[in-house]
């Protein structure tokens, strides 16, 4: 091991200036009181927030419920739900970050109160934070809890491999928290480039955290799209041909699929780079042949079809909030799906448009940059497709149906930002700087966002059986939009004065007014969050007038309305037979629906497993020893892994039982509810007269 | 259902409806595991060959390589892929399990030989000047080939666990399921085997 620095065969590198506040003790200046200080509250935070839990769970009695309920079950809408749950906590930490940003920015005229070391660990570990622990287990979440139940599945093809994937990416997201503590986090930015990240210019722990923490997620996401795609093709319930599925499902297809072909380029790059680290290869230095434009290659060959693995589902999402709440079928279903593919493919074509400046020649430029805006047609193509969607349709303006119509308007906007972007001539002008930031974001937040905040309004009925409240729900959307546009549009313009990104201060007057409405808008995002807090909280407050056992509450159209709220375990008493695009609507209108199946059978659901939790604590083990020179902790967490694996292959009885008389005793029960509940019309959709019993949009018309 | 193919490759075919049914989804998903991971090996054969001329100064292909050695590793992992197909067939024809346990630990003992002769091999380069941190080009060079022996390996503990499933529960669904996509990686590593001895060896020393 070439360590650089010298190291305890059992501390490894761990030593008391690993604490967020030894530095400050040791030179007490300003400005090491002002950053230790924030280190160490935010510490505090990740500390007694974990405490706090603990507590909690102890006093309510919560740990057996938790441990067999949550943490060992494969049920595929559990994990969604803890996907959502961890994406929501990284989030509350990457917004806080954000406007601490924000805020040293608009106090940044000649200095600010950030240090540059502190300012780098902030945009590297937001950035990384908000793509892999944030947007990744969102969208994750979603397609998990969704996808089975719009195509008819009891759950997805490989229900433990499902838990693993959790798992691995709550260790990553795990190990990000832990850095907050226990040394420091890189300052390579979310991309890590060599060889900043090498170790002869960052000897620190920095980017071994950022290598590790993003290669677990990685792996956690090559093996979802795996599983995904597998589901999508293999668990369709009869007659649900791929033409009948819901948008979203093929979304979720085209996300699976890339993360199949573009999760392996970052795990490639993450573990060269760290062998270079780490065994003193030279793939990426300085010396001895390296070569970081391998790493660009490598990195961009992923981070480019990240972005579309990114905003797919949340098109998906778009697709079935726009039909929903226009009470009208998907306009041009089929050119959406086409569009999604082409997306998907075109995703592969582009990636160099990330480094048009480092050094190929203007032909080869000119041909990603053309690629680049080709991209810009079949998205054009979704766009109209949502508006004529809307078109004539009676459209409900309810939360989220707000991020909708933000997301479109926003959008575009940032469309046309990425399409100047796309001319290698332009890119040259504004490459690196805020003008970029300020694109990505106009992509990321209302598109990959507000498709997951839709999401959530949208389907948590379905989960946890009642609504959340509009009105915080409106105020919350309404306060990402106007933020957002605080934060980001002044950006734009800061990037064309020529203002860099990743920059912790600067000393150009003209900037200051443009930073102050920035900062401005980072206090507005601020209360957005705060407001899903609040939503939350009320909701659950007031969820006994606003349950909606039925299951229906927005008059859907695809499968996963067609059941009780929250589902059982297995979904359907048995599989659905499909007609037609929207059958649930189909089946509405035709007073088809609600009905008794002839005959009952057992159902055969996965057991339990405790292995996606051990691999959890074995990852995150691994990672940190690895972090942290413990080499004694990550031999025996890898055998311990790998131990686990093989005997877990010795297990014959995967699976448990539903007796058919259960089955049917849960569903006369529900059917009994359904039959006792007045159905209500969109008119109170929003209120306590919905408990899930739509009069479909057709028939509501005629009566 | 006989004429039906499930997947490609080899298929159990219908005396063993239980196995077969389960096979239609593990091994079309272990199919698309084997995807993601060949865009693993292409991305490290496309860094090997942007760092040929990587050498640093140090030593190269003609300086380091032993081809009596690689050919030597390619015969035995060819004929490792060979006794496996006759393992397959033996789990689909016979109804004996000391035959394909016979072909099973053949192939064991050729997949253990070809690694040693491997493992030989990189430490022949190493005593002659050929550590990975010499160079870019043999930091591509020894993330490429190990990478792949690394999965002859865990094909290998693989294989082993198999056949200790085999002897404790008999050829049940489980053991037949695993065989068929064990078959699928052991092929899959004599493909990448054949690129390897093709553009790292033969091209090398060319
Ligand atoms: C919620 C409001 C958000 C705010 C206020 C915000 C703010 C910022 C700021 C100030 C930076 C640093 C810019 C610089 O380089 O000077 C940044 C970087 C970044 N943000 Fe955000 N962000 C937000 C949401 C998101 C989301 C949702 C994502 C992704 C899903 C995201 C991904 C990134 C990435 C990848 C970087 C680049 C980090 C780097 O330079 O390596 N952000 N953001
Ligand atoms: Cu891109």
């Amino acid at each position: 091991m070439s360590g650089g620095a010298t190291w305890d065969p059992l501390l490894g590198r761990l030593g008391l200036d690993a604490l967020p506040f030894w530095s400050m003790i040791e030179h007490p200046t300003r400005p090491e009181i002002v950053n230790g200080s924030i280190a160490t509250a935010a510490a505090s935070v990740v500390v007694l927030g974990a405490l706090a839990v603990v507590v909690l769970v102890t006093r309510k009695g919560w740990w057996r419920a938790l441990w067999s309920d949550w943490l060992t079950s494969v049920d595929h809408k559990k994990i969604g739900i803890m996907y959502v749950v961890l994406a929501f906590v990284m989030l509350a930490r990457g917004v806080v970050e954000a406007v601490l940003m924000r805020a040293q920015q608009a106090f940044g005229l000649g200095g600010g109160f950030l240090s540059p070391e502190h300012f780098g660990q902030l945009f590297s570990t937001h950035g990384t934070i908000m793509i892999f622990f944030v947007a990744m287990p969102f969208l994750s979440g979603l397609i998990n809890f969704v996808m089975p139940l719009q195509i008819g599945a009891r759950d997805v093809s490989f229900p433990v491999l499902n838990s693993i994937s959790l798992g691995l990416t709550a260790a990553g997201a795990g190990l990000v928290m832990v850095s907050l503590v226990v040394g420091r986090f890189s300052t390579g930015g979310w991309s890590g480039y060599p060889p900043f990240t090498e170790l002869a210019y960052s000897p620190g722990v920095g980017p071994d955290y950022w290598i590790w923490s993003v290669t677990l997620s990685s792996l956690g996401s090559t093996l979802t799209g795996v599983n995904f795609a597998v589901t999508i093709y293999k668990q369709r319930a009869p007659g649900m041909h791929l033409f009948r599925m819901p948008l979203f499902c093929w979304t979720a297809l085209c996300t699976s699929i890339l993360m199949i072909f573009a999760m392996p380029p970052l795990t490639v790059a993450t573990l060269l780079l760290a062998l270079d680290r780490y065994a003193g290869f030279h793939f990426f230095t300085t010396t001895l042949g390296g070569d970081m434009m391998n790493y660009a290659n490598l990195f961009w060959l992923f981070g480019h079809p990240e972005v579309y693995i990114l905003i797919l589902p949340a098109f998906g999402v778009f697709s079935e909030v726009f039909s929903t709440f226009s009470g009208k079928r998907l306009y041009g279903y089929s050119s959406l799906v086409a569009a999604t593919m082409v997306i998907a493919v075109l995703s592969f074509t582009v990636w160099l448009h990330h480094f048009f400046t480092m050094g190929q020649d203007a032909d080869i430029n000119a041909a990603f940059g053309i690629a680049t805006m080709t991209i810009g047609i079949p998205t054009g193509v979704k766009v109209y497709d949502w508006l004529l969607t809307l078109f004539r349709g009676r459209v409900r303006l309810t939360t989220p149906m707000i991020y909708a119509l933000g997301f479109t308007v926003l959008f575009v906007v940032g469309g046309l930002s990425g399409i100047l972007l796309a001319n290698p001539t332009i890119d040259f002008q504004v490459h690196n700087t805020l003008f970029l930031v300020a694109h990505f974001h106009n992509m990321l937040v209302p598109g990959l966002l507000f498709g997951m905040l839709a999401g959530y309004s949208f389907w948590f009925p379905k989960a946890f059986g009642f609504r959340l409240d509009e009105r915080w729900g409106r105020i919350s959307a309404l306060a990402w939009i106007v933020g957002f546009m605080l934060a980001f549009f002044p950006l734009y313009a800061l990037g064309l004065l020529g203002m860099p990104r990743r920059m912790v201060a600067f000393f150009q007057p003209a900037y200051l007014p443009w930073t102050i409405a920035a900062g401005l808008g980072g206090l507005v995002i601020l209360f957005a969050l705060f407001s899903l807090v609040v939503q939350l909280r009320v909701s659950v407050g007031a969820r006994e007038a606003n349950r909606v056992p039925v299951g229906d509450p927005w008059d859907g159209r695809s499968l996963e309305w067609a059941t009780a709220a929250p589902p059982p375990e297995y979904n359907f008493p048995v599989l659905p037979e499909v007609g037609s695009r929207d059958p649930f609507m189909t089946a509405k209108e035709a007073g088809a629906a609600y009905q008794e199946p002839e005959a009952y059978e057992d159902i055969e659901m996965p057991a339990n497993s405790a292995l996606g939790a051990l691999l959890c604590l074995c990852g995150g083990a691994a990672g940190f020893g690895l972090v942290w020179y413990l080499f004694w902790l990550v031999v025996p967490a890898l055998a311990v892994a790998l131990g686990a694996l093989i005997a877990r292959s010795f297990l014959r009885r995967t699976t448990r039982t539903i007796a058919a008389g259960e089955v049917r005793r849960t569903h006369r029960h529900w059917l009994a509810e359904v039959s006792r509940t007045a159905a209500v019309t969109r008119a109170g959709e929003c209120d306590v007269r919905n408990r899930g019993r739509a009069v479909p949009a057709a028939l509501e018309a005629a009566e | 259902m006989s004429l039906q193919r499930r997947h490609p490759g080899l298929n159990l075919g219908a005396a063993h409806q239980e196995a077969d049914d389960a096979s239609e989804v593990l091994v079309f998903g272990f199919w698309v595991f084997m995807m993601s991971d060949l865009i693993v090996f292409g991305l490290l054969f496309a860094t090997y060959a942007t760092m040929l001329g990587a050498t640093a100064g140090g030593p190269g292909p003609r300086d380091l390589f032993d081809l009596r050695s690689a050919f030597v590793e390619t015969m035995l992992l060819l004929a490792s892929s060979f006794t496996f197909g006759m393992a397959s067939l033996a789990l689909k024809y016979r109804r004996d399990r000391g035959r394909l346990l016979f072909w099973l630990g053949l192939t064991l003992a050729l997949g253990a030989g070809f690694l040693g002769f491997e493992v030989h091999d990189f430490l022949a380069m190493i005593a002659k000047g050929g550590a990975p941190s010499r160079s870019g080009y043999l930091s591509a060079f020894f993330a490429l080939v190990p990478l792949h022996g690394l999965h002859v390996t865990a094909a290998s503990l693989w294989l082993v666990v198999l056949t200790v499933q085999s002897l404790v529960f008999g050829l049940d669904t489980r053991v037949k399921t695993g065989l068929l996509r064990l078959g699928i990686l052991w092929h899959f590593l004599d493909l990448i085997w054949i690129g390897i001895f093709s553009f790292v060896y033969l091209a090398g020393l060319a």
